[in-house]
């Protein structure tokens, strides 16, 4: 028996011999040394994301705007994906800013609203770290819970724009009138999207000479801003619930692609139905052809200014709402949010998107009364037009949409 | 004796090398350096905030784990610890709302939320218990369910009554106002009070399995339950007594999570300690004290892992394979010890 013992414990002693003879070099060691032109220490910044950084969407947005920061100023990025409890359980947004301040960071990107109360309590207690907070609104005048924390800046893209440009595209295409909308959880955020996406459908329905009360326009929550099996609504399933019920345009208004993918099998089996992604340029790519274009966010140049600010020791916090270069939204150094036409839109419907976006530049304001809330009561006068924090702070989802404004 | 001792030791050791060496060739797999790893994660714990982080997560998981051993003494497997977790959370929650606008003190609420924690843990474990006991159903399936119904009200709870207002999201309820937190050691997200609840609940558990007769007759009826039976002992009343004093401990746990870690409800407030507790629980085989230790080493596996996405570009489910593997082997290796030593 004692022969056998030995022989195992033999066994196990080469084997580690053998797997530690395999390991390659430790890559710290493998690493040039800096080359004496370069500047001595990159600036480093760190990037917490909601997802899985290639997720086709929101968090991959951000991830390719730190790509572009790294290349513009020679600086280089950290990151984290997938911060979410239930992806990372026991973990706190601020404990993994921490461990990418421990890489060396000196400016940490929370670039998801879950991580507000997060950014909040680590920017106040690392006020030597500097922190944007994308698409948040603690540091804005504004906004009921202000509160002036010099080291945070809030940085968000005038996604409205996108989505009316996105709405439109569905109500110029849907052929039974019928749009749906795939809501990620409700918040201001995706309540003001929702809508705004509703105005611009709204806006280019009634311009085709049609009854506004005939678009039908049903936003359907999936409770997160993707899918976490167990956790949420599941996406696929909402979208195909879409196609089977007599909506043939689904608008995606989450992070991921799941309206794509599965818009993209509906037509594989001969259904005539179109989908709108959201938050990520390449988008489309998924499935192209069913595609009526995408707005996404181009975070790019405000990453860039801020963490260029930082950099240089000139950062100061502020609360940053930028909308698109009007003069060309897909302009990668200039535009915060963009518009890139799918193969799914016609050329004719093509020529009347490139007339409202033209529109919209030249000063046409969707967010202008008369417009009423979903339970009826005025929200904007006839000819008022609305203030930004009426704007950002939508209360409701609008009169003529269907589904829900708030939990029940 | 001794020598069954360091018979043991070696036969552990021994998995230990097992569970790393094949660790390492998953790691070789996919074509990362095994040695930079391990470095990397257990490099990365050596600061004060990183110690107080893993004992953030320690805490709950020492508290689950010192639940289970107490089922595991009486020869249960309460897979449900998960739901007891999470049903703490929802009681501990339940009070902070209720007390957070009352004149009361606010340590003395904090202290009432996690007793109520304590007594919704369990309570749901009275549940699996009272299925295990009057309904015959076994405890891992009554629990596996239980610990989905769970999940299923903390996810009705946060995007219904308790929401945030105007919102429907999973990210979880209001956070509660700071004075319903657990006060932190400057500078660190770690509550002194937390490590207090844990070495507690560690110790009385240790007391009653080694010195009490409680703890006695709790093991005679999970050896042997028809012989315990036979020998008067009152069966089914301890069987129960484990699952009320496991919750109980449980819920602590989730007490813990809702006012030391995230002060909100969130839908996965139990962060999966629980499964790892069970791991934990195997681990040291009933020995209350080892599990200190090796709770600790859990926990600093989980929280190391995080440098593997952030330095190597790996995911973190790693430090999951690694405690799978290390509990795997260390099984394999008792149930060979026995086999291959002679019997004296």
């Amino acid at each position: 028996m004692r022969t056998i013992v030995t022989r195992f414990a033999f066994l196990a002693l080469a084997l580690m011999l053998v797997i530690s003879a395999c390991s390659p070099a430790a890559p710290a060691a493998t690493e040039p040394p800096a080359a004496s032109t370069a500047p001595a220490e990159p600036y480093v910044f760190g990037l917490l994301m909601v997802g899985p950084y290639n997720d086709h969407g929101y968090s991959q947005a951000h991830y390719e705007a730190g790509k572009y920061v790294e290349e513009k100023i020679g600086a280089k990025m950290v990151y984290i994906d997938k911060v979410n409890t239930a992806d990372r359980p026991g973990t706190t947004p601020d404990q993994l800013a921490g461990d990418l301040v421990a890489q060396g960071a000196k400016l940490v990107i929370f670039s998801s609203d879950d991580m507000k109360d997060a950014a909040t309590a680590f920017a106040k207690a690392n006020p030597n770290i500097y922190v944007i907070m994308g698409s948040g609104d603690q540091v804005w005048k504004e906004a009921p819970n202000y509160e002036a924390i010099p080291n945070l800046s809030d940085i968000m893209g005038r996604m409205e724009y996108g989505k009316m440009i996105a709405g439109c595209a569905a109500a110029l295409t849907t052929q039974t009138g019928q749009i749906g909308y795939l809501g990620p959880l409700i918040n201001d955020e995706t309540r003001r999207l929702a809508a705004s996406a509703y105005l611009g459908a709204k806006h280019c329905w009634v311009a085709e000479g049609k009854n506004p009360a005939d678009l039908k326009f049903k936003v359907t929550w999936v409770g997160f801003w993707f899918n976490i099996p167990g956790f949420t609504a599941d996406p696929t399933q909402i979208v195909d619930d879409f196609f089977n019920s007599g909506y043939d345009v689904v608008m995606s208004g989450i992070d991921t692609t799941e309206a794509m993918v599965e818009a993209g099998k509906f037509a594989a089996e001969g259904k005539t139905v179109w989908a709108v992604p959201y938050d990520y340029e390449g988008a489309c790519e998924v499935s192209p052809k069913i595609c009526l274009g995408v707005p996404y966010f181009n975070w790019k140049p405000m990453y860039l200014e801020a963490i260029t600010a930082a950099s240089q020791g000139t950062f100061t916090s502020s609360f940053q709402w930028r909308g698109p270069d009007w003069s060309d939204l897909n302009n990668p150094d200039t535009t915060s949010v963009g518009f890139l036409k799918g193969e799914g839109l016609s050329a004719e419907n093509s020529t009347k998107i490139d007339a409202f976006i033209a529109d919209l530049a030249g000063g046409l304001n969707l967010w202008t009364g008369p417009i009423k809330l979903q339970d009826g009561s005025v929200y904007l006068a006839d000819g008022v037009v609305a203030t930004d924090p009426q704007v950002w702070f939508l209360p409701q989802l609008l009169e003529g949409m269907e589904g829900q404004s708030a939990a029940e | 004796m001794k020598h069954t001792t360091l018979n043991r030791i070696g036969f552990q050791l021994f998995a230990l090398l097992l569970a790393f060496g094949i660790a390492s060739l998953v790691l070789l797999a996919v074509g990362a350096s095994p040695v930079q790893i391990y470095k990397d994660m257990f490099g990365s714990l050596g600061t004060k905030g990183k110690i107080a982080d893993v004992l953030v997560s320690w805490a709950p998981l020492l508290l689950a784990t010192a639940g289970l051993l107490i089922t595991f003494a009486a020869g249960l497997w309460n897979i449900g610890v998960e739901g007891q977790i999470t049903f703490g959370a929802i009681g501990t929650t339940l009070v902070l709302r209720l007390l957070q606008n009352s004149a009361m003190n606010a340590g003395f609420i904090i202290a009432l939320s996690i007793f109520a924690g304590m007594l919704a843990g369990a309570l749901w474990a009275a549940l699996a218990g009272a299925l295990k006991t009057f309904g015959g159903v076994n405890e891992i399936f009554g629990g596996l369910g239980l610990n989905f119904v769970a999940t299923a009200l903390t996810i009705y709870l946060v995007f219904g009554p308790w929401k945030r207002p105007g919102t429907g999201s999973m990210s979880g309820t209001q956070p509660f106002p700071e004075q319903f937190n657990l006060p932190l050691f400057e500078g660190l997200r770690l509550s002194p009070w937390a490590l207090v609840v844990a070495v507690v609940g560690i110790v009385f558990v240790y007391f009653l399995l080694q010195g009490t007769y409680f703890g006695l007759r709790l093991k005679a009826v999970g050896k042997n339950f028809r012989a315990a039976y036979l020998l008067g002992i009152p069966t089914w009343q301890y069987m129960m007594f484990s699952f009320l004093l496991c919750g109980a401990l449980s819920g602590a746990a989730g007490a813990l999570q809702v006012t030391a870690v995230y002060h909100r409800l969130i839908p996965s407030i139990s962060s999966g300690y629980g499964y790892l507790g069970l791991m934990v629980a195997m681990l040291v085989n009933y020995q209350a004290i080892a599990a200190i230790p090796v709770a600790f080493f859990f926990a600093a596996l989980n929280i190391g892992s995080i440098q593997l996405p952030i330095v190597h570009k790996l995911d973190s489910s790693f430090s999951g394979v690694l405690q799978g593997l290390l509990v795997l082997f260390i099984l394999l290796a008792e149930g060979a010890r026995q086999r291959l030593t002679p019997k004296a």
